[in-house]
């Protein structure tokens, strides 16, 4: 039972600071979870901090490999919408 | 007529950031308007003085830096993208370097030691200070003991505040920066989607009362205990516009001694939620009204450049790229031999102050005009630039210069307007569809101003200056800046200029 940090994090300590077991440590390329360690806060929070605090989208995913914070669930930017914008600016 | 210089209060920043192609986002830690401070209680001058972020005044002669110690964020802001990073960028929120603590003591050293007139050092990100309170107050605390001659700043979303206003008190920390955008739950929430807050995620109206709440008691808490506050808030249009008269207002009572109000930077290119969505930023003419608006009730702040989490220098300027981590390595600095030139150089610019402070007063003691007032009064205003590379005088070249100081001549003298960045690298954007050059881009960010004072200009930029409508002016380099627009003002009305109609100012020019 781990969560795990995927390349789109972008270093911003935020998760480090508020793990409950100390599972989360600098990596090569960004922050990663020890899968030993993690115990997806089970028994001291309702629900995981990293992923209560992490403010990317589809950084951290759950023990199934799906992201706790989908694509819009914290931008509010609806996902059509950004991938629209993303075409837009390309074509410049 | 004999004109005062008055150098009050509006102003507005349209942000068209250097670099690349347009840019945007914001929420920073910046400056003010030297009238309001030379209106407040003596206590509170003494400390603003030399703080180039709260004197208009004093930030043409003293310089700040910001260290990147703190990334981590408790809050998402729709002004901000957390991925976005870049070296050519210019707003809050961004930095090319992260320092530790220990890495930030050592660049405040050096940077000291090599730009003395550097007075202030700010903690402003790229995340929350306070949500970062080990890495930002070890900074602090080093900092107090090591090099005691800086002062210490820190800039929040105020949601962390109250239960740091001890740690801050501590440090002998004089000025806080808080971001307050709204009062208002409803309008907290378009602009904040979540925050994070005793260890959960809470969204929409929930959240924004919650930091709403915390950032009023963090100010009522510094307020009591004589920390100076300032609050930034940020103008987005038809999300908090109105409102913010309501939040100038509400702080003042409260105790805040300082209100800058700052444009929205929204681009999609960015990824913000603003920027994505389509949501425009205010232009410059309504940032201005609303400064004015606010002046009336709150000491307002106009000279601020929503400056990134790593800059370094004078407002306006950025040196961050002359103290890297690798430059600052092998640099040997010997802090109590810079302590001794910056305790001179700090003198000697206290002393030029003061001069100009005592010039400005016995002006303001001879207003004469020797034709009856009200027909002197009729005169219009002119709005002129002036390019200047610091110490308040004229003294830059036309064609080097990243960004115009804009001042208001008028019968009831000389005001200090805002700032205007140069897109010196504009490649043009949609709307005009072709290729601009730098001279282009210069001339378009002088819209609205008659004259543009210099040290020297070419002979292209002056002919299509004046094709443009501005009248280019070089007579008057090396002088101070309220005093050569005085003087040309004065020249306007002798020469009949002011009873013309104003020239037409073309919208773009291309070359």
């Amino acid at each position: 039972m781990s969560l795990e940090i995927v390349e789109s994090c972008v270093n911003c300590w935020a998760c480090i600071d508020v793990c409950p077991s100390e599972a989360i440590a600098m990596g090569d390329r960004h922050f990663v979870i020890s899968a030993k360690k993690c115990t997806e806060c089970d028994g001291d929070y309702a629900d995981p901090q990293c992923a209560s605090i992490c403010p990317i989208e589809g950084a951290i995913l759950d023990a199934e490999g799906l992201s706790l914070n989908p694509a819009g669930s914290l931008t509010g930017i609806p996902p059509e919408r950004m991938e629209a914008a993303i075409k837009e600016i390309q074509l410049r | 007529m004999d004109l005062t210089v008055v150098d009050s209060d509006p102003v507005n920043e349209l942000e068209i950031p250097e670099g690349a192609e347009a840019k945007g986002c914001s929420a920073g830690a910046c400056g003010s308007t030297d009238d309001q401070v030379s209106q407040l209680p003596e206590s509170i001058r003494e400390k603003v003085q030399n703080h180039p972020c709260y004197s208009e005044d004093a930030h043409h002669y003293f310089a700040r830096m910001h260290v990147a110690v703190a990334p981590a964020c408790n809050i998402q802001c729709h002004y901000c993208n957390r991925k976005y990073d870049c070296a050519n960028e210019s707003r809050p929120g961004v930095v090319s370097e992260l320092l530790t603590p220990d890495e930030a003591v050592m660049k405040t050293k050096a940077v000291a030691a090599n730009i003395p007139q550097m007075t202030v050092l700010g903690i402003a990100g790229p995340g929350d200070p306070l949500a970062n309170p080990g890495k930002t107050f070890e900074t602090f605390r080093r900092l107090s003991a090591e090099a005691p001659d800086i002062k210490l700043c820190v800039s929040t979303n105020g949601l962390a505040l109250p239960d740091s206003v001890d740690e801050l008190a501590k440090h002998n920390i004089d000025h806080v920066t808080i971001t307050i955008n709204t009062l208002d739950p409803k309008i907290g929430a378009q602009i904040y989607p979540w925050i994070y807050w005793n260890n959960r995620r809470i969204y929409g109206e929930k959240g924004a009362k919650i930091l709403i709440a915390q950032q009023q008691k963090g100010l009522e808490m510094l307020v009591e205990r004589g920390i100076l506050v300032k609050v930034n808030s940020v103008l987005i249009p038809g999300v908090n516009d109105e409102h913010l008269k309501e939040v100038s207002r509400t702080v003042k009572s409260k105790g805040a001694f300082l209100h800058n109000v700052m444009p929205l930077i929204a681009e999609a290119e960015h990824g913000t939620f603003y920027g994505v969505m389509g949501q425009r930023s205010p232009d410059a003419e309504e940032l201005q009204d609303l400064q004015d608006a606010c002046a009336g009730d709150m000491n307002m702040m106009r000279h601020c450049r929503q400056c990134r989490a790593d800059a370094v220098g004078l407002l306006g300027e950025d040196r961050g790229s002359e103290f890297t981590l690798d430059k600052i390595a092998e640099m040997d600095i010997d802090y109590d031999a810079a302590m001794k030139v910056r305790a001179v150089v700090h003198a000697g610019i206290a002393e030029e102050l003061a001069e100009k402070e005592e010039k400005k007063a016995r002006l303001a003691g001879v207003v004469v005009p020797k034709d009856d007032s009200a027909q002197a009064l009729d005169l219009r205003p002119v709005l002129m630039a002036v390019a200047t590379s610091g110490g308040g005088v004229i003294n830059k070249h036309f064609g080097h210069a990243t960004e115009f100081l804009v001042y208001e001549a008028s019968p009831k003298g000389v005001r200090f307007i805002s700032h205007r960045k140069v897109d010196q690298f504009c490649i043009g954007d949609d709307e005009c569809g072709e290729k601009e050059s730098a001279l282009a881009g210069s001339i378009r960010s002088l819209q609205g101003c008659e004259v543009v004072l210099c040290s020297k200009i070419g002979f292209e930029p002056w002919e299509q200056l004046e094709n443009a409508g501005i009248q280019p002016n070089g007579e008057h380099a090396m002088e101070p800046i309220e005093e050569a627009i005085q003087a040309v003002y004065q020249e306007m009305i002798d020469s009949g200029k002011l009873n013309e109609a104003p020239p037409r100012i073309e919208e773009s020019v291309s070359a």
